[in-house]
């Protein structure tokens, strides 16, 4: 998979979407849970506003000292052992990961959750090379089992399936008959899944941050797959997102704290593991190679720019579990990845407005998303910044629109064209409505028909408030009061 | 004391009543107002669609109108925000405006804000006996961070039953051109508040920017002509309920 995993017209996606029932009952019910379990903990932090700020400050920190953050972090898991690889683009990271596996003559590799393997597109390439891929994250599994469907979710990636769908998927593809309950098929999928921990010959993992004082990866999870693909195979590959750095443990544990309620509503994980190197002499677990690939692909360009505050993201998804677009029309509806408004952000500094500049539109801008972040990324500001590059800068928007917004810009920036052009307006109306209210048939015009197909709508006043007004005033006036 | 009254131009054009409630509910606190007849729109519409650019002619109209005020009171909460805040971004490289929009920035309310917390007043005195909801504008509520002074007021009118609806600061849909722009998901989403406004009760549903109120409204009577909801669930500025007596 790439960032983009579905090119067609945000409307096309959008309407497939609204139009699958359960998907949709899915997704609404499962922000539901999230929003109970993870206000719950919220309330319990007695300042959760100064613990979102020290987070905030501790990300930017480490963005305005990349460069130095980025060296120290590799020289100590170099210190450590590890081997480190600084990719710039996707292909890099990608033909350096398959030179890594011919090295070692792979033939298998297991992987634990990493957006950032989709991102670049690891599991094409190995597959390309003819080495076999396992994600051995459970919904990872399905989604891969599923014909690769894409992820509908940065942290809970196959919440648009149902049970019943899972157990026919499993049947269909590798003859599970048992029931859809979810135990039976989780221990099915268990046995599957160890025997190829235990014959994989690369490990690849992602990292949730990277310790510089260190050089310590680390990773959370909750079923134990990151910790055996990490720790089983002779080889571990761990893939770290540029920015993804913390400078000290004391930074990890402000953090693990956030990230951890903001994503799922818990306090801990099930797994959280710190890895320093590779296996050392005498030590019977772990890996005899670590790898460590920093990935950039696009990053850099976003550091020190109107965009910066988007790389504070630590991918918990609080943003999609309150964003009321997401609620509706699910991950897929972004064709990205990175979906919800983190996505909406991130997508278009990743691929270009020519390709993802739809993505800032899905968005009332209600500010919910950046209520809920936990490192208080103005998301809806910078959704808004997209936008004024897109329409004022780049004049990307169609030429209509663009006509449309500078006629009605010119006439509400003025009064004079404001009072009479609405005079007009309130005429225009008057003849396509009846009782006050706009005709049926307006349904079928431009702009005014998306409001009217769901939407009563009234009509403008011959009368404005600001006449009513003055003859208030003017018979208050009168009778000398 | 002298409040420079701005009534934001959806009422101005579509509910005229609204912008007298909110004249009178003043007038009554001992405010003298004064309603420029320059005003226009404060330009919201088209920074929210990015057009910065051309929104400028409708800033810099606001900007020169109220900018003699000693305050200036907003009757939509959106449009408080977005003068208050958003202006300095659009204005950022000019910077004689930028100055002129700070310093207004400073005068402006949002009206139940305006009446807490600068007036003083949490019991304005009306009657109304009918059960009522509050819709939380995500504009008024997260982004102006005025969260208490409407239930105050609201739960101080004498003879009201409020109600609290689940969820009640999850936006309804509108978000500007996004109503028209994105119409189906808009549809689902105020389908989603409306449905939830019709379970607490409420004959009633209030509001503190009406267009969030123009756009539950739509849909309300929409659901009510097909027969989904029961009842006529009548959609009010909360200056409508504050002015009754």
């Amino acid at each position: 998979m790439s960032i983009l995993y579905d090119e067609r017209p945000f409307k096309d996606r959008v309407e497939e979407c609204l139009a699958n029932d359960f998907k949709q009952k899915a997704i609404e019910t499962a922000q539901n849970v999230f929003y109970q379990k993870r206000q719950t903990l919220v309330d319990q932090v007695p300042d959760w506003e100064a613990f979102r700020t020290e987070a905030a400050g501790i990300r930017d920190h480490v963005l305005e000292n990349l460069d130095y953050y980025v060296n120290q972090f590799a020289i100590n898991a170099e210190k450590a052992g590890a081997k480190v690889y600084f990719a710039d683009t996707d292909a890099e990271a990608t033909t350096y990961a398959l030179q890594i596996a011919r090295e070692k003559e792979a033939k298998m590799v297991v992987k634990s959750k990493t957006i950032l393997s989709e991102e670049i597109g690891l599991n094409q390439a190995f597959e390309k090379a003819g080495i076999e891929v396992n994600e051995t994250d459970l919904a990872e599994f399905i989604l891969q089992t599923a014909d690769n469907n894409p992820p509908s979710h940065i942290v809970v990636p196959a919440l648009h399936f149902a049970r019943k769908e899972i157990r026919q998927i499993f049947h269909d593809k590798l003859g599970y008959e048992g029931t859809e309950d979810p135990e039976e098929m989780t221990r099915f999928v268990r046995h599957r899944i160890r025997e190829r921990f235990l014959n994989a010959d690369i490990g690849v993992t992602g990292c949730n941050f990277g310790v510089a004082e260190s050089g310590t990866i680390t990773i959370v999870s909750n079923e134990g797959n990151g910790r055996m693909a990490s720790s089983m195979p002779k080889t571990h590959i761990a893939f770290v997102g540029m920015e993804r750095l913390v400078p000290d443990f004391e930074a990890l544990d402000v953090m693990m704290e956030l990230l951890i309620r903001s994503s799922v509503g818990a306090k801990i994980s099930n797994y959280f593991s710190l890895i320093t190197g590779p296996a050392k002499p005498g030590e019977a677990d772990g890996p005899e190679e670590l790898h460590i690939i920093i990935v950039d692909n696009g990053r850099s360009n976003i550091v020190g720019g109107e965009f910066d505050e988007m790389l504070r993201c630590i991918r918990c998804g609080a943003c999609m579990n309150i964003c009321p677009v997401y609620r509706h029309i699910t991950g897929h509806g972004y064709g990205s990845i990175y979906p919800g408004p983190m996505g909406a952000v991130l997508t278009p500094l990743l691929v270009g407005y020519d390709k993802a500049g739809d993505l800032p539109y899905a968005s009332t801008l209600c500010g919910a998303c950046t209520d809920h972040c936990p490192v208080k990324i103005p998301l809806h500001e910078l959704l808004l910044k997209h936008r004024v590059n897109i329409a004022d800068k780049a004049q990307l928007r169609p030429p209509v629109e663009n006509l449309i917004f500078k006629t009605a810009a010119t006439v509400f920036g003025n009064a004079f064209l404001f009072d009479n052009g609405t005079k007009l307006g309130a005429l225009g109306m008057k003849l396509m409505s009846k009782d006050g209210q706009m005709s049926e048939w307006t349904k079928n015009l431009p702009v005014l028909g998306g409001w009217m197909k769901s939407k009563e709508m009234g009509v403008l006043k011959t009368k404005k408030f600001r006449d009513v007004y003055a003859e208030y005033a003017a018979n208050k006036k009168k009778e000398g009061k | 004391m002298k409040v420079h009254f701005f009534s934001q131009c959806l009422i101005d054009m579509f509910y005229p009543h609204v912008g007298m409630a909110g004249v009178q509910v003043l007038e009554r606190l001992g405010c003298e107002l004064v309603v420029p007849r320059k005003q226009t729109c404060c330009g919201q519409m088209f920074t929210n669609s990015g057009y910065n650019d051309a929104a400028k002619a409708a800033i810099k109209n606001t900007i020169k109108t109220f900018e003699e005020c000693d305050y200036m009171v907003s009757m939509s909460g959106s449009c408080a925000f977005a003068m208050k805040d958003e202006y300095r971004e659009v204005l950022k490289d000019e910077p004689e405006w930028l100055e002129r929009a700070n310093k207004l920035s400073g005068k402006i309310y949002e009206f139940t804000d305006f009446i807490v917390n600068v007036l003083g007043v949490t019991d304005v005195g009306a009657h109304f006996a009918d059960t009522v909801t509050y819709h939380k504008s995500c504009h008024v509520t997260r982004l102006l961070g005025v969260k208490e002074p409407p239930i105050t007021l609201l739960t101080n009118v004498d003879g009201i039953n409020y109600v609290e609806m689940e969820q009640a600061d999850r936006c309804c849909g509108f978000g500007g051109t996004f109503s028209v722009k994105q119409p189906e998901i808009s549809e689902v989403m105020t389908r989603e508040k409306a449905m939830t406004i019709a379970a607490t009760g409420a004959n009633f549903v209030v509001g503190g920017d009406q267009a969030c109120l123009m756009n539950i409204e739509g849909m309300l009577d929409r659901l009510h002509k097909e027969g989904v909801i029961d009842r006529r669930i009548r959609v009010k500025h909360i200056a409508e309920i504050l002015n009754c007596r």
